[in-house]
């Protein structure tokens, strides 16, 4: 009896349950049909996406739109290192994407709320128009064809990167780092004030993010076999990370996977019947959510959590209104 | 012709008349330069006034503005292919629905969303996320409705000469409409009653709650009134260039370049803005034009660090 009672006390029951699916996950090519393998090879890079969008941003409430521009640097590491083996080229396109990331950071994370934003929104299209520039002019192309790689290699290249990002980005929150993360996205000066090195750890957190965002950019392309700039830049590849992030919550740690899981399936679903209605249906879950649902799915599950002010509470905008943030339940008030 | 002033033989007279010939291709290429910047930006600038208008007042960083001019783009091209009526007419036409158009979205979306938002900031960063979500709504819905290819139509595009440059009259009349409209939206915020309320919400919400104006009311006319800009410069463009139903983030990404260079919610500082970025586009045009999205970045770039308050920026 107690033996039982120790394994379904949670401290035994979530690492049972997660190593049962990642025991399932990992022997999934053996048994599910080849339809199913290709589906989760695209959730398992919405998921990596998702997350390491949520690990920066959701913490310190900075939103980034440039995912498409990380991920597409790894496409493209991709296509021009394809010569190399499959995991060189994974951390080769990381670091690239990670040094990139800390360009960014220490550009753009002195800049506050909308500037941020905006900056973030116009990366990817910069980057897109650099990179038709550059196949235009400089190589004579239009796009790279890859060499087309078995969809179950794909599939444990994705799982892997996906652990590490799990690994990674929990490690990241459980650390004083992550602490230091949310003490930042609360209160920025307060942040500098304790002794934070507020500019380092945004920089480092970010361009740690973006490593991964990069080298699921790399196994993506010899999935896909044909890559572009509107292909590898495509801004719905900003736009769906924060999709499923928000739409899953990003309070809890799990929020960006569950919401990353369902929109992947759901789509794919739609995409099946009604091809072109796809992102319609996307644009408008996404707007529901935003209003009707702030906290996510995790926060209709734990429906007794309102006392947790809601995520993207405090976009900061410049000219010290950083300390508006710390805010209470979510009440619908008559103007 | 340059490079044909630069072969000419070496003899005096010959060199003089080469460098004569080469001053008046230079002062030829900056004026063709010039003109062609100031066409550009005046459809810049009426983006921008609109886009700053709807953050200014309602505090909604609109990405959905692209798609805005995209709906007035198509909205002129189905007028004038379907029942041949000039898009200057279309003007008229299209405006009330663009802002019948806003002023639901704005009630139905973002008035919920401020409501129940507990600060300012909150909601401009929720309302930014609902508006990315709305342009790809929109953006899908006319891809559905008018078919996803390049269209475009012709009118007015005799050629006048201006200042030795010769310029499509089609882009002539879009400069003047431009000019038209934004200094109208000034006058109209200057000095009717309406206008004054405007500027009195975006001052102080909750004191002009307290003098009796109906806050909700006029932030869904600013919205509106944003939303009509960009209908009427997507109305210009489509006379000039072609239209399709992913034009809009070209255009969302240059209104949110020009209002960042004049400064967030400074009207006249988008109008200013709407030319530079003109000017500059145009110049880099004239040399390359593959890197004119990426001149345009750069600038933004600079007065980000340099100076983000934007040059009219407090």
């Amino acid at each position: 009896m107690n033996g039982i009672n120790a394994i379904t006390s949670k401290r035994y029951f979530v690492p049972l349950v997660l190593l049962a699916v990642l025991i399932l996950l990992a022997a999934m090519p053996q048994y599910a049909p080849p339809y199913i393998v290709i589906l989760f090879i695209s959730i398992f890079m919405y998921v990596i996406l998702s997350m390491s969008w949520a690990a920066f941003c959701g913490p310190t409430n900075y939103i980034s739109l440039a995912t498409a521009a990380f991920f597409g640097i790894g496409v493209y590491t991709s296509a021009i290192l394809q010569e190399l083996s499959l995991p060189v080229i994974i951390v080769i396109g990381g670091l690239l994407s990670l040094l990139l990331g800390l360009l960014v950071g220490l550009i753009a994370l002195r800049l506050r709320g909308m500037y941020f934003i905006i900056f973030t929104f116009g990366l990817s299209e910069l980057f897109r128009h650099v990179m038709i520039y550059y196949e235009i002019n400089i190589t004579g192309t239009a796009g790279r064809w890859l060499t087309f790689l078995d969809p179950v290699i794909v599939f444990y290249y994705m799982l892997g990167i996906l652990l590490a990002t799990l690994l990674v980005t929990y490690f990241l929150k459980r650390s004083k780092y992550g602490l230091a993360l949310q003490s930042i996205g609360e209160s920025e000066e307060a942040s500098a004030h304790i002794g934070i090195n507020v500019n380092m750890v945004k920089i480092f957190a970010f361009a740690i993010t973006c490593f991964f965002m990069g080298a699921a950019g790399v196994v993506m392309a010899t999935r896909w076999s044909y890559i572009d700039p509107r292909l590898a830049f495509n801004p719905f590849l900003s736009f769906y990370p924060v999709v499923m992030a928000l739409f899953g919550g990003i309070g809890r740690f799990y929020g960006p996977v569950l919401g990353a899981v369902i929109i992947t399936i759901l789509s794919d679903m739609v995409l099946a019947k009604f091809p072109l209605y796809n992102i319609l249906l996307l644009g408008l879950i996404f707007i529901v959510v935003i209003i009707f649902l702030p906290h996510g799915l995790v926060g209709l599950i734990r429906g007794g959590d309102k006392e947790a002010p809601p995520p993207l509470g405090g976009i900061k905008l410049g000219g010290g209104k950083g300390f508006e943030t710390v805010r209470k339940r979510l009440k619908l008030r008559k103007g | 012709m340059k490079q044909a002033a630069d072969r000419e033989p070496p003899s005096a007279a010959c060199s003089m008349l080469a460098i004569k010939k080469k001053g008046r291709v230079v002062i030829t290429a900056i004026l063709d330069i010039v003109i062609a910047g100031l066409i550009m930006g005046g459809i810049f600038a009426l983006i921008a006034v609109g886009l700053n208008l709807q953050y200014g007042v309602a505090r909604v960083l609109n990405l959905a503005h692209g798609e805005f001019i995209m709906l007035g783009a198509f909205g002129a091209y189905l007028l004038y292919v379907l029942f041949g009526i000039s898009p200057l007419i279309s003007l008229v036409i299209c405006a009330p629905f663009m802002f019948l158009i806003a002023f639901g979205i704005h009630r139905l979306l973002f008035q919920h969303l401020r409501m129940s938002s507990k600060s300012i900031a909150a909601f401009e960063g929720s309302s930014l996320l609902v508006a990315f979500g709305l342009s790809f709504v929109l953006q899908n819905a006319a891809a559905l409705a008018f078919g996803s290819t390049t269209k475009a139509y012709s009118y007015l595009t005799q050629s006048v000469t201006l200042a030795g440059a010769m310029f499509a009259a089609n882009r002539l009349v879009a400069l003047l409409f431009s000019v038209a409209f934004c200094l109208i939206i000034y006058l109209f915020l200057a000095h009717t009653r309406i206008g004054k309320a405007i500027r009195a919400t975006a001052q102080a919400l909750d004191t002009a709650q307290l003098v009796g104006v109906n806050v909700y009311m006029v932030l869904g006319i600013s919205f509106g009134l944003g939303a009509v800009l960009a209908g009427l410069a997507g109305a210009l463009i489509s006379m000039t260039l072609s239209i399709s139903a992913y034009m809009g983030l070209q255009y969302i990404i240059i209104a949110l370049i020009v209002i960042v260079l004049g400064g967030l919610g400074n009207i006249i500082g988008s109008l200013i803005g709407g030319f530079i970025l003109g000017i500059v586009g145009s110049a880099v045009m004239y040399f390359n034009p593959g890197l004119t999205m990426a001149s345009y970045y750069i600038l933004f770039l600079i007065i980000l660090l340099v100076r983000p308050t934007g040059i009219l920026g407090r």
